[in-house]
């Protein structure tokens, strides 16, 4: 079936870029048109390369993480596992990497051996950031993160996504229902309507124009 | 049906084996020596069934052709030491040959059924690779029965009055090293890892950079290595014989390892191996009117047990289907 109707989106480097919109406007489908989970006509372009034909094997190694629907979280496997498969693709020790994850989720040291499946709804969220940070990642893709989470873990969350940003200069491409939060921490934003971009701007534009906001963002 | 059995039954179960072994072995030396040689049957099982539970775990399939390819393996080793190389030369050629082999099945019969088909395809892709297989044994080997030689001398140990053969205690601690091998680099190594990811969730796999159809085949190399130490073990024995369907008893009795382990448990299928074989050995040697030819009905009887009673057998667990 056909998702996306020629979406055109652009995201800057060190931008967050908020993708937002009702069910089944296309948000999920056009991050998997990113990192290659469906198949895609067009162009998709990173870094100066086409990622038109790749799969997402090869689209991971360039550097671009993608946290899906659903987390993607290994729920069989320990969350130290978990970690290790974040940083799968690259030779060598990762006990750097495993340090500046650990700064941003101090807990997970304590819960290393737990298996994954057994964290709740918010720190499998986590835990599923954290890998994606174990990829090194230069650009960050992530659906919905808020998802059944309870406010202050969503608060929670959105900072960290701040923090990620600013701290390590990662792009974020964030897919989300909570359009409120979302324009708080972007710098710019989508909303997409049955496959297509209805509007574009600044975060800021876009929180303030009350016609879209009570039509496609509903708050 | 009892869902759920409570979760010390499986413990129970097995110690109360282990029990039942142990006392008997130290009451009799006929049942001691039998549970010994009945254990070297289970090893073999045990690793053709651990070989049947990589694929499944990552295919969701059953791989018919795993005993085919194992007979294969076994005659590449025979052939190897026809040729006058000697038998762990010859062995460690033949797991060589068998992982190559099992990734080139892999790649050319069941990846691309599988990219567009369903289970069902890819069982009956699994039973074409048997046919082909088993036909070219019979084509290069001709139907003769040849003689394998074994890795262990002829020899008997004796302890306490029971005579153990050297074969039969060979037999059983290559086929738990290997499989403790193979459990080590699933647990340890960075490979064993993607492995596994790629099995349990292969879309999360592929998003952090897995290359998952290169996975899988790896570990139809790894099944098959498996297989072949289990075909080579097999063929040595004096109930067995190195001919070209000598491993079709072997597979039925893996599969009723494999699914009484619960089908997605490599530990399960070590433990329901060395268990089959033990109980079918004693069975045979006790009761008189039991004869050889009851064994292997009586594995399927097992087999078909488990799945009527307790599906996910002693280590599966249980799937729940989200709707």
């Amino acid at each position: 079936m056909r998702a996306l109707h020629g979406v055109t989106l652009e995201v800057d480097e060190g931008q967050i870029v908020a993708l937002l919109g009702a069910n089944g406007a296309g948000k999920t489908t056009t991050l998997r048109a990113v990192s290659g989970t469906v198949r895609r006509e067009g162009e998709v372009t990173y870094d100066g390369k086409s990622l038109t034909h790749q799969g997402p094997e090869t689209v991971a190694r360039l550097g671009i993480a993608h946290v899906p629907e659903g987390r993607g979280t290994f729920s069989e496997l320990t969350v130290w596992e978990n970690l290790r498969l974040g940083a799968i693709t690259r030779r060598g020790s990762i006990d750097e990497d495993l340090k500046r994850v650990l700064t941003f989720f101090p807990w997970l040291e304590k819960r290393k051996s737990q298996q994954a499946g057994t964290l709740s709804g918010g720190e499998q969220q986590m835990l599923a950031i954290a890998r994606a940070m174990m990829q090194r990642p230069r650009m960050l893709l992530i659906d919905e993160p808020s998802l059944g989470l309870a406010p202050l873990v969503v608060t929670e969350i959105f900072r960290i996504l701040r923090d990620l940003n600013e701290r390590e200069g990662t792009t974020v491409l964030l897919v989300e229902q909570n359009a409120r939060n979302s324009l708080a921490v972007s710098n710019h934003a989508y909303v997409l309507e049955t496959g297509r971009v209805a509007y574009s701007g600044t975060s800021d534009e876009l929180a303030q124009h009350e016609a879209i906001r009570r039509s496609y963002l509903g708050y | 049906m009892p869902a759920n059995l409570r979760p010390w039954i499986v413990p129970a179960l097995l110690a109360g084996l282990v029990i039942f072994l142990l006392v008997g072995s130290l009451r009799s030396a006929l049942f001691a020596q039998q549970t010994v040689s009945g254990l070297a049957n289970g090893g073999i099982y045990a690793s053709l069934g651990v070989a049947l539970v990589l694929i499944y775990r990552a295919t969701q399939v059953i791989n018919f052709a795993q005993g085919a390819i194992a007979t294969f393996t076994t005659y590449v080793a025979w052939q190897f030491m026809q040729w006058g190389l000697g038998y762990w030369g010859a062995f460690v050629i033949t797991l060589c040959v068998a992982f190559a082999g099992g990734i080139a099945i892999q790649l050319v019969a069941i990846r691309p059924v599988e990219r567009r088909g369903n289970v069902l395809t890819v069982v009956i892709a699994s039973i074409g690779v048997l046919i082909a297989v088993e036909g070219a044994v019979g084509w290069i080997w001709g139907p003769e029965i040849r003689f394998m030689p074994s890795a262990f001398p002829v020899r008997t140990y004796h302890v306490g009055g029971v005579a153990f053969s050297l074969q039969d205690l060979g037999t059983i601690g290559v086929s738990i090293a290997s499989v403790v091998v193979l459990w080590a680099l699933f647990q340890f190594t960075k490979l064993g890892l993607a492995m596994r990811a790629a099995a349990l969730r292969p879309n999360a796999a592929r998003l952090v950079g897995v290359r998952v159809s290169w996975m899988l085949s790896f570990g139809w190399g790894l099944a098959a290595v498996l297989g072949a130490i289990a075909g080579m073990m097999a063929a040595a024995s004096p109930s067995v014989l190195l001919q070209p369907n000598m491993m079709d008893g072997v597979l039925i009795y893996a599969f009723a390892a494999a699914v009484l382990g619960g089908l997605e448990s490599p530990l399960g299928a070590v433990i329901g191996g060395l268990a089959i074989g033990a109980m079918l050995n004693l069975l045979s040697s006790y009761v008189s009117w039991v004869t050889p030819q009851l064994l292997l009905p009586a594995a399927f009887v097992v087999m078909l047990t488990v799945l009527l009673v307790k599906p996910s057998g002693l280590f599966g667990r249980t799937r729940v289907h989200r709707v």
